[in-house]
């Protein structure tokens, strides 16, 4: 095959990255809501029938969000395959909290309804929250820790270590920036479940959701820009150094780093990338507003927008680094170092280039058939296959 | 054998895949009976369809969420417990699960909401439509997982990078179209179909011996049997096509399945049963079936399937030869800058071996040091356990061999004795409802376990493909998610015969009046023959 050379190495590899990203937002930007009901559910709804708007507000489009995650890490193996081996296994009891959230609430979703007792259906209510808000805190403080570095190196023929005892892998991610990261991460989400709520449900439910939504759009706003000027004033950043190749073999022992006075260093360097702080800063305060006057379509598109704009800045403002070491930072993960096989990543984009928009056009006609509130009324109609 | 992190691990991925595999067959098969009953509604209009379609889509909901769930755990095991097999194979096994998302596991997931919240917002044919884009994704799914799972088994399109220290895919369709990946899919999607008919036909079975739901359970046990009967020819047939195929990719795995220490003259005989014995190479009380194993194998008459003892003694050749790509290797990344076009030339002979090179790891750390004690030592290892083995795979094949009849059995009742069944025949309907279960389970056993010493065959040694963690770790996630399972099952096993138990929603008043109007609409006609012609589909 010699067709993958119509597109260079080190072009792929940065179509990749973007890839990498558009997976990501993909992922927040519709199981976000879901997790942000999740989370929002045992505030948002006091009654059984409540809770049920809630829920099935997003009960017919969970499962095919929930995809972007499984579709982001499969691409993650498939694409950067160094990543996918260092972040597993070195975030390993945090991605256990994860998976184990992810388990019960497709579990939650389905099971709760099954069965009348009150106490089933609240230990379902608080699966659906834990299964919304422990993964939406977890990325984010994944992100701080991916942000400030993480302690693991390669040996001679790429083993990953990680360094450190082994309850480091959870209690040593929460320090004070990731948390703060996580913080962004929980109070973004829930703010964007509650701008889809506002639009799918009505009376007690969506007030909840309008006056909790917008509170948690201050908040992330806030805990962002607090983030950011602490990357200011008090982190140190990744730079590469010496002379290396954008399109050689993916090796992180071939490239030299060494830290930098900041990340924030970036804006200097590309000042257009300034596009995505601003977007998710203005993003969550337009949401902020769009939930305090009550309306509908426009919040969720700004939510959407915060969303967009804090994801991406991330990866803007650390290009071309993916995941740099703390303890070695010659084992940083670098956009140059850690991708598959220019064929791989070739083969890859044809499918994803033919897929992708089969999958957005399907998925926009599933939600134009789902259009419309979720009311107390279809819930209650017992003939109906609500959750 | 020393229980390490080797070890915990494996047993950690056997538990979470085997776990998953029990949801996983009625997925693939239900979804399309769920699909081909809701196509006779369509087809006939006749409400039971319609109701069997919601009832068995029910269950199928209830096995579906936690299916998905623990698929999850799957996708993200690999890079948690097995990092550097994620590393050095992620290149080419990655690509088919990133697939998987892509072309089948989105299209399953995003329109099986739509099935059960849709009655009301589509059309009967749009509703159709969307109950055949969710069989049609989760069998793609199984398609893509087959691929990348057949490529462990059968490593083509791809060779080893000494730059990248791993292996690169060098040629997309073949991975594709691994012969092994191929039948593999046929025959697991086939025993996915044969366990959702004995689902059916089972639960139904039970229906009739109440006395309860007649109609419905008398259609859903002549759809399970036809689709049934079918599929467990299939089932067998391209499980026969994987033997067939592993005899010239998996020959140690055939060797050991199999029992055969020495190679024999071919044709060779099939040990129908005997006691394998490791330690002394050889199988007590075999009862031999002759030329079996040589026709099964090789399809022919002369070609020489090789038994156990040749094959290591081929494995120690093997070694040596890696142990020369090793230290090849090891000089081409002390020098990649200037590499001596002679080691490359001496590195690119023996890379096929490399991976041969690895079993020594186990022993030393660097295989270059090793002993001649420990290359046999190793070429030894590369012996799994035989008698495991060889019974699964017996106990399996005789399920298959048992499904046939039991489906050709109902298919015959249903088609042409009309539809009435004796009880016995449906106490035993009943009781085999675990038996695809257990065939399947022991299907991947054989496949895996008959695999080890490796992860990538020949390629990476399972001792080598483990994360850095340490024990407390990964006990600590098996023990979480041994409990958490466990939960999950007792929970979902409690919903399904809760719902099996309450049974479907037949809408009696609905089936009459609908009945009463197709006679009206039939007595109408000429024709006096209208038993024979409730069936046909009719007039709008």
């Amino acid at each position: 095959m010699i067709l993958h050379d119509l597109i260079s190495y080190e072009v792929l590899r940065v179509i990749w990255w973007g890839l990498l990203g558009v997976l990501l937002i993909g992922f927040a930007l519709t199981d976000g809501f879901d997790m942000g009901v999740g989370a929002l559910l045992p505030f948002v709804g006091k009654t059984d029938v409540e809770r049920r708007v809630a829920i099935n507000t997003v009960g017919p489009v969970w499962e095919g969000n929930q995809v972007w995650f499984i579709v982001g890490g499969a691409s993650i193996f498939a694409a950067w395959p160094p990543l996918y081996a260092v972040s597993f296994s070195g975030f390993y009891l945090a991605m256990f909290v994860i998976l184990a959230a992810l388990i019960v609430r497709p579990v939650a979703f389905k099971y709760r309804s099954k069965r009348d007792d009150p106490r089933w259906r609240s230990s379902w209510d608080w699966a659906l929250f834990a299964g919304g808000a422990v993964p939406a805190l977890l990325f984010g403080v994944a992100v701080g820790n991916v942000i400030q570095g993480v302690p693991f190196y390669f040996t001679d023929d790429l083993h990953t270590i990680y360094e450190g005892a082994w309850y480091m892998k959870f209690i040593g991610l929460l320090d004070p920036f990731s948390l703060l990261a996580g913080v962004v991460s929980l109070a973004m989400l829930v703010m964007h479940g509650g701008a889809w709520l506002t639009l799918k449900a009505e009376g007690a439910v969506q007030t909840r959701a309008r006056r909790i939504g917008s509170i948690a759009a201050l908040i992330a706003v806030g805990a962002y820009v607090l983030a950011g000027v602490w990357m200011a004033v008090g982190m140190e950043g990744y730079r590469l150094v010496g002379e290396y190749v954008t399109n050689g073999p993916s090796n992180p022992l071939h490239f030299e780093v060494e830290r930098s006075a900041s990340w924030l260093t970036a804006y200097a360097d590309r000042p257009w990338i300034a596009i995505a702080p601003l977007m998710g800063i203005g993003g969550g305060l337009l949401t902020f507003l769009g939930l305090r006057a009550g309306r509908e379509v426009s919040t969720l598109l700004v939510s959407k927008m915060a969303i967009l704009g804090v994801i991406s800045s991330v990866g803007l403002t650390m290009f071309p680094f993916i995941m740099p070491s703390s303890s070695d930072p010659q084992s940083s993960l670098t956009v140059w170092n850690s991708s598959s096989s220019h064929l791989t990543l070739f083969v890859m984009l044809v499918a994803t280039v033919i897929f992708m928009p089969l999958i957005l056009i399907y998925t926009a006609w599933v939600y134009k058939v789902l259009w419309g509130k979720v009311t107390e009324a279809d819930v209650s109609d017992s003939s109906s296959s609500a959750y | 054998m020393e229980f390490g992190i080797v070890e915990l691990s494996r047993l950690q991925f056997a538990v979470t895949a085997m776990y998953h595999f029990l949801f996983v067959p009625l997925t693939l098969g239900l979804s399309v009976l769920v699909a081909i009953m809701e196509t006779v509604y369509v087809m006939t209009s006749r409400p039971i369809w319609r109701q069997m379609t919601k009832f068995w889509g029910l269950l199928f909901g209830i096995n579906f969420a936690l299916g998905v769930a623990t698929g999850i755990t799957m996708e993200f095991q690999f890079g948690m417990n097995w990092s550097y097999y994620s590393h050095y194979v992620g290149d080419i096994f990655g690509a088919p699960l990133a697939m998987e998302g892509l072309m089948a596991f989105f299209l399953e997931a995003t329109f099986v909401g739509l099935f059960f919240f849709g009655w009301d917002k589509l059309s009967k044919v749009a509703h159709l439509v969307v109950a055949w884009l969710v069989a049609i994704g989760s069998n793609f799914s199984a398609l893509w997982i087959l691929i990348a799972n057949g490529w462990m088994q059968n490593p083509v399109g791809a060779e080893f990078n000494p730059m990248t220290m791993r292996m690169e895919m060098t040629d997309f369709f073949a991975v594709l179209f691994n012969e092994v990946a191929q039948a593999k899919f046929v025959h697991t999607v086939s025993a996915g179909y044969v366990t959702a008919s004995v689902f059916v036909i089972g639960v139904s079975a039970w229906y009739l011996l109440k006395g309860r739901h007649i109609e419905l359970a008398r259609r859903s046990i002549t759809v399970g049997a036809a689709f049934g009967l079918a599929s467990a020819f299939s089932v067998v047939l391209l499980g026969d096509e994987s033997g067939y195929s592993a005899t010239h990719s998996q020959k140690m795995k055939l060797a050991a399945i199999e029992a055969m220490w020495e190679t024999h003259d071919a044709p060779a005989p099939f040990n129908l049963v005997g006691i394998p014995d490791q330690e002394a190479r050889e199988t007590r009380y075999a009862i031999e079936i002759p030329w079996a194993m040589g026709l099964i194998g090789t399809r022919s008459l002369t070609t020489e399937i090789p038994g156990i003892n040749d094959l290591v003694a081929n494995a120690e050749e093997r070694i040596r030869s890696g142990l020369v790509a090793y230290e090849a290797l090891l000089e081409v990344r002390e020098n990649r800058e200037a590499t001596d076009p002679a080691v490359t030339a001496t590195f690119e002979e023996h890379s096929a071996d490399l991976g041969f090179a690895f079993l020594l790891k186990r022993y030393v750390e660097n295989p270059l040091d090793a002993s001649e004690a420990q290359i046999v030592a190793a070429a030894n290892d590369t012996v799994p356990t035989v008698w495991p083995l060889f019974w699964a795979f017996r106990i399996m094949v005789g399920l298959g061999f048992g499904f046939i009849a039991t489906m050709a059995y109902f298919f015959y009742r249903a088609s042409f004795k009309g539809m009435r069944f004796p009880r016995p025949a449906l106490h035993l309907a009943v009781w085999m409802i675990p038996a695809p279960w257990i065939a399947a389970e022991l299907g991947w056993f054989v496949a895996e376990y008959g695999r080890q010493p490796w992860t990538v065959d020949g390629v990476l040694p399972t001792a080598m493909s483990v994360s850095a963690l340490s024990m407390t770790e990964v006990a600590l996630t098996l023990a979480g998610f041994v409990l958490f399972y466990t939960v999950l099952f007792i929970v979902e096993m409690g919903l399904m015969l809760k719902y099996i138990r309450k049974g479907p929603f037949e809408d009696v008043e609905e089936t009459e009046a609908w009945n009463a109007h197709h006679h009206a609409r039939l007595a109408g006609r000429p024709t006096a023959d209208a038993a024979s012609q409730s069936d046909l589909k009719p007039a709008e």
